[in-house]
Order: structure tokens, then C-alpha cells, then sequence
């Protein structure tokens, strides 16, 4: 399909265009370009109806009906229509700047919180070779970028001259510093099993059925992962940063429109490229769980894209479940209880790798 | 060809952001400027095919450093205007001290000692080459004791910045969540068996 497309546009296009030296340059750029747009798209209609599976899926659990009414061409179609109808709502009503607002950094920070969530996907493998840079250390590179969205926070509370927006960005810094060392720490864990940080490696190194993937060895750091997760991505019962009864909406208090919309967009990024890596790291990625059956023993992209709804699914199920933490007591979970769970469990896993034990190191 | 486009335009970043910082009075800017001056320069790092170093830049620097910086930076309530009201009667003062600088750090670049030899570009890294592994073999064999005394040094930071901050006795009473749970009911509730006794009648 890509091959098809560079031969028959993008060359003649450069051709005509361009001097020959600039060329294949030009040709690699348009490639790499078309597939950004293959990544983004899915991932963006994600985004759009995460928002609805939530309603509905809380809807269920609360023994409500969610969402029903907005559909297409008068048919109702179980609400389907809603997520397009909130978008074009949200697009066209107004962004106010407040009067004391910095405005640049007021409009920068939605963007600087949507953009790291979005560049992500870079590294992201979807099977064996379907990816768009395999570089050797991904998931470095996706650590890094998720300690990036600290950033629109930070800034959208600062620049909106809020006392509410303030403090939702200060809880949610302090939450974010303390969450990320644990969650460092977790993966430190995976490339230890793995002896990898590029990220097709580590779904290589889980190869064999369900058993053999690294949650089983890895189980506290699994969790750890995850709950780390959950309060990076500042999910309930982590949403202290929005904390609606007691600070209004957090950072995000003074926005309103598309401005809003975009962190929105944000969270919910983070969220699947969370449940994108817990699948890979611990849940053997596009492995299958029936491995040695015909049929549905192949690797593939639906595995993954199974798992990872899967544990979007918890996500959701965690809002609908439990109460919010208070303050201290997400700092006392994350510094008392975490770190020293994943330094113990990080001493277990190179005592599990050194000594080859079966079925996993062997 | 490209990958000078590349340099020159994270190096132009990097310049025209670092004299930002210094320049810019708006401190929380300036902050926001560093974190441009370190993103440029893992770029320049990425460009030598030292993704490691250049990830770990971002990831510890920008991600950790500055996040505290700027969250102590917002929480300031700096006045521009009281700070740059002594400026014209510091300005001799600070023009000596400049000048005694520049004079100390010409006679040290000055003097031979300090003779810098351009070293010759190395070799473009075959396929297959990963500077992770490369770096986690130099730091546990060529250079593991400087590692590990690195690695002490940073837990004894650690420790005394602990020991900094619980240096008074705690004054406030916390809850500690394990020991509530383990409260059973007959420590806390008693049920008083109190004698009936009869109906007396209600005054006349």
C-alpha cells in the first residue's frame, strides 16, 4: 500500500518539484507522513469515543442507560452520534483568555500537554514489524515523554492566575514527580527480564502462551505499573489535580472550548498509551494467548488491541469503583509503599534472570 | 547535507534560547527557555547517535529538574521592578568584578595549559550499534569504581536532604491507615449492661 503510494504520487510529485539530490529525502518525509496520519487517525477516533465508552460503560455499572439520544439521520443507533456532537459543540464555542492571564503560556499549554501524549506513538509496536521507528531505546524514550506532560499542567495553572488552577498544578506536579520514580522503577524491572529497551525486543522476549509473558513474574510490578498509570494519567481515584469538589476542575478551571477539549484529548491519550504499554511490557503485546493452536494461536494486532481495551476497561472500572484518594495519602502510596515494593521486586528479578529460572529466563 | 540543516537549526535554537534565559525578566520564562535550551541540545546529542544520553537529558533533566525549578519559580512572587532599581549604582561594582573575571579566565585559556586539540570526528557507528549497551559495558568495567563512588555520593545526598527536612519532632498528628484497620470492635465500643429498673410513676 505505502509502496504503491510513494511510486505512483509522492515520486513523480518530488520529481517534478525538487532537483534530484533532494529527492529520496523528499519521498522518506511524505512516507514517514502518511504513516503519522495511519497512527493518529485511529488513535484520535479512539480519543473521541473512549469519552462514550466510559459514559456508557459507568452508565451500566451505576444501573444507568448512559448516553442514547444523539445518533444519525434520526436514527438513534444507541448514542453512537454523541462524541461527534460534544466535539462540534466544543469547537465552536468560545475560548476566553482571563483578563490577568499570561496569554501565550495560557495558550500554549494545552497544546504542550496534547502534543508529548501524541509523539509517543512513535515507537509504539503494533506487531512484529509494523512500526513506525524502531529505535534501540523506546522505552526510554516513552518514560521520557510521559514526564513531559507534567508541562501543560504545570503551565495551564500557572498562566491562568487562578488560585483554583494553581493548586490543582501543584497537586498534580507533586503527584506526577512521585508517581513517575515508582513507575521508572517498575519498567526497570521489564528490561531487566527482557534485557532490552526497545520495545519490540521485550514482546520478543515474552514469546510462548500466557503463561510465559512477564506478568507472572513481574506481578507487583505490574500493579505498581499500572496504578502508577492511573494516577500519571490523574484518573480517578487519583483526579486530585481536577478535584471537583473541593477545586472546582483543578488546572483546567479557567479553559473552556476547543482549549479545553484539547487536554481532554490529552488525558485520554495518555490513557491508551498506558494500557498500550502494560499490554506490551507485561501482556506479551500481539503474542497470543493460545499459542501452538492453530488459528487463534497466530500473533496478531488484534491481540493487542484486545488487551489493551482490556485494561482501558479498568480504567474505566477504577472511576466507577472507588472513592478519591485523599492528598496524603496518594504521596504516602506512592513514596512508603511503591518505590520500596519495586527496588525489593527489581532484586527478585535479577536473582530470577541469573539463576535461568523456567519458563520464562530460560 | 540534511543532518547539517539539523545541527545548525538545533544549535540556533540552542544559542538563541540559552541567552534567553539570562536575558528575559520574567523568571518563570526563563525556566521555560532552560527547558528549550535542554530539549535543543539532546537533539545536537541525538545527531552524535547518543540516544541514551540524549533520552536521559530529557527524562531527568526536563521531566524532574526543571519541573521542581518552575514549581518553586511559580510559587515566588518575584518583583521586577524593586529588583532593577539598584542597577545604575551596582553598575561599577559589577563592571570591576566582570573585568577581574575576564582577566582571571583569558590568563588560564591564555597560558598553554589549557591547549585544546580539536579532536578528529569518529567513525559513523556500523548497524546494529547500540550506545546503551555500549555505555552499560564502559560504566561496569573500565569505570566501575568511579560509578559506584558516584552512586554512594547520591545516597548520601539523598539521606541528608531526608534528614534536613524531619529535623523538628512531628507536631501534627497523622493517621496511620494500618492501625485503623486493625481496630476491632471491643476496642473501641462497649456495651453497658445497665440494670432495668421499675417504672416509677410520673409525679402526681
Amino acid at each position: 500500500m505505502l509502496d504503491f503510494l510513494s511510486q505512483t504520487i509522492f515520486s513523480p510529485i518530488a520529481a517534478f518539484l525538487l532537483p534530484s539530490s533532494w529527492q529520496p529525502y523528499a519521498v522518506y518525509t511524505l512516507e514517514i507522513i502518511v504513516k503519522i496520519f495511519a497512527i493518529l487517525i485511529p488513535v484520535l477516533l479512539t480519543v473521541a469515543y473512549l469519552p462514550y465508552a466510559e459514559r456508557k460503560i459507568i452508565g451500566y455499572i451505576q444501573n444507568r442507560i448512559g448516553p442514547n439520544r444523539v445518533g444519525f439521520f434520526g436514527y438513534k443507533l444507541v448514542g453512537l452520534g454523541q462524541p461527534i456532537a460534544d466535539a462540534v459543540k466544543l469547537i465552536f464555542k468560545e475560548i476566553i483568555i482571563p483578563n490577568g492571564a499570561n496569554r501565550t503560556l495560557f495558550i500554549m499549554a494545552p497544546i504542550l500537554s496534547v502534543a508529548p501524549s501524541l509523539a509517543a506513538w512513535a515507537v509504539i509496536p503494533f506487531n512484529d514489524t509494523l512500526v513506525l521507528a524502531d529505535i534501540n531505546a523506546g522505552l526510554l524514550y516513552v518514560i521520557a515523554l510521559t514526564s513531559l506532560a507534567v508541562y501543560g499542567i504545570i503551565i495551564a495553572g500557572w498562566a491562568s492566575n487562578s488560585k483554583y488552577a494553581f493548586l490543582g498544578a501543584m497537586r498534580s506536579v507533586a503527584q506526577i514527580v512521585a508517581y513517575e520514580i515508582a513507575m521508572g522503577f517498575a519498567l526497570v524491572g521489564v528490561l531487566i527480564a527482557a534485557g532490552s529497551l526497545n520495545l519490540g525486543e521485550i514482546v520478543r522476549a515474552q514469546n510462548g502462551w500466557f503463561i510465559h509473558w512477564f506478568w507472572l513474574p513481574l506481578f507487583p510490578l505490574l500493579c505498581v505499573y499500572f496504578i502508577s498509570g492511573v494516577a500519571e494519567t490523574n484518573r480517578a481515584p487519583f483526579d486530585v489535580a481536577e478535584g471537583e469538589s473541593e477545586i472546582v476542575a483543578g488546572f483546567h478551571v479557567e479553559y473552556g472550548g476547543m482549549a479545553f477539549s484539547v487536554f481532554f484529548m490529552a488525558e485520554y491519550a495518555n490513557m491508551i498509551i498506558v494500557a498500550f504499554m502494560a499490554s506490551l511490557l507485561f501482556f506479551g503485546g500481539w503474542l497470543s494467548p493460545f499459542q501452538g493452536i492453530p488459528i487463534i494461536g497466530a500473533p496478531s494486532v488484534f491481540w493487542l488491541l484486545a488487551k489493551t481495551s482490556f485494561f482501558l476497561l479498568l480504567f474505566l472500572w477504577f472511576r466507577a469503583t472507588f472513592p478519591r484518594y485523599r492528598y496524603d495519602q496518594i504521596m504516602r502510596l506512592g513514596w512508603k509503599v511503591f518505590i520500596p515494593i519495586t527496588i525489593v521486586w527489581i532484586v527478585v528479578a535479577a536473582v530470577l534472570v541469573v539463576l535461568e529460572v523456567p519458563p520464562w529466563f530460560n | 547535507m540534511v543532518e547539517l540543516v539539523v545541527f545548525y537549526f538545533f544549535g540556533a535554537v540552542l544559542v538563541i534560547s540559552a541567552s534567553m534565559v539570562v536575558t528575559i525578566r520574567n523568571p518563570v520564562f526563563a525556566a521555560l527557555f532552560l527547558v528549550l535550551c535542554f530539549f535543543s541540545s539532546a537533539a545536537i546529542w541525538l545527531l552524535m547517535q547518543a540516544e541514551f544520553l540524549a533520552i536521559a537529558l530529557v527524562l531527568v533533566y526536563v521531566g524532574a529538574v526543571m519541573v521542581l525549578f518552575l514549581f518553586v519559580v511559580m510559587m515566588l512572587d518575584i518583583n521586577i521592578a524593586r529588583i532593577r532599581e539598584g542597577f545604575v549604582r551596582f553598575l561599577p561594582f559589577g563592571v570591576i568584578v566582570a573585568l577581574l573575571m575576564l582577566i582571571a579566565i583569558s590568563l588560564i585559556v591564555g597560558s598553554g595549559y589549557f591547549e585544546m586539540k580539536m579532536p578528529a570526528a569518529p567513525a559513523s557507528a556500523v548497524s546494529g550499534y547500540s550506545n546503551t549497551t555500549e555505555l552499560g559495558k564502559a560504566l561496569f568495567s573500565n569505570y566501575l569504581y568511579p560509578f559506584e563512588v558516584a552512586g554512594v555520593i547520591l545516597l548520601v545526598a539523598i539521606i541528608a536532604a531526608i534528614s534536613l527536612t524531619m529535623r523538628k519532632p512531628r507536631s501534627s498528628k497523622a493517621q496511620q491507615p494500618s492501625l485503623q484497620v486493625k481496630v476491632k470492635k471491643g476496642e473501641r465500643l462497649k456495651v453497658l449492661h445497665v440494670k432495668a429498673e421499675p417504672k416509677q410513676d410520673q409525679g402526681g
